[in-house]
């Protein structure tokens, strides 16, 4: 018998890689009579779906400017890396 | 001028990359980095972009790629410890054991979540997300992302943190059921 803990690492690998035929009859014979296993299950689709649904839609992160300075300077390393190749070009 | 673009680059998408990069690299002087580089590298390559996807996605690609590479040389420079020094390792497995009782079943009962179009708006849920993702030790932020938002390959993830797949399996776990705490905690369900 599974205990919830090492059914909860065996849905969580189950994501990463194929279980095995045991562990897969073992997890289903324990999700079967685990009403909070089931739930994590769902719980872990939810946590996926967000993520991916938001990485999709291009929401992540949560903006937060690029302050001034940091630009400023990124901006002044740009023109001394890339300025001298503009030259050979024109 | 080839600047002028990469001014108006970050201009209009400045804050978009800078903020994707320190969500995963967690310091504003090497998220600072990956956005100089990514502009770098796209100003070199821009007769290569073809067009069709949009500037942003194009440089988020360029950068995502950036980001990998810094995880690559942090993972060979200091393979376990992390970078503010705290025992995360211990601190981890501790929480996890909070989780389960001795006989390994749940301390509490789960709570059901529901559908997630219908929980919250989809930006409330998002600073939920990102909350959590800053409770986790930077190794298993890392790894959260890497897999379960990039879907990453799993023989990718352990080349490129340098990790036994063992390891990876055991934080992947850890760091699931962290967010999945975090997350109802945060007052999902």
């Amino acid at each position: 018998m599974l205990t919830c803990k090492q059914a909860s690492r065996m849905v969580s690998e189950g994501y990463d890689r194929k279980l095995g035929v045991r562990e897969r009859v073992s997890l289903r014979w324990h999700l079967w009579i685990c009403d909070n296993c089931r739930r994590f299950v769902r719980q872990l689709e939810f946590m996926r779906g967000i993520v991916r649904s938001g990485m999709r839609h291009g929401q992540l992160p949560i903006e937060k400017p690029l302050p001034p300075e940091r630009r400023q300077r990124i901006l002044d390393t740009l023109r001394k890396r890339a300025g001298p190749q503009d030259h050979e070009h024109q | 001028m080839p600047t002028d673009e990469a001014q108006r680059w970050l201009e209009e998408h400045g804050s978009a990359l800078y903020s994707f990069a320190l969500l995963h690299l967690r310091d504003p002087d090497r998220a600072e980095d990956a956005v100089q580089e990514t502009l770098l590298a796209a100003l070199q390559a821009l007769q290569r972009f073809a067009g069709n996807a949009s500037i942003r996605t194009w440089l988020l690609g360029i950068l995502k790629h950036k980001i990998v590479d810094e995880f690559r040389r942090q993972a060979r420079e200091a393979p376990v410890s992390e970078p503010d020094g705290r025992n995360w390792e211990t601190l981890e497995a501790t929480r996890i054991e909070a989780e389960f009782a001795e006989n390994g079943r749940w301390h509490h009962a789960l709570t059901d979540w529901g559908d997630p179009e219908q929980v919250a708006s989809s930006h409330e849920l998002w600073s939920l997300v990102e909350q959590c993702l800053e409770s986790l030790s930077p190794r298993m932020a890392r790894l959260f992302m890497l897999r379960d938002v990039w879907e990453a390959d799993t023989t990718v993830v352990c080349e490129e943190l340098a990790m036994t797949p063992t390891n990876v399996w055991t934080s992947l776990h850890r760091a699931r059921l962290a967010m999945r705490r975090c997350l109802e905690r945060s007052g999902l369900g």
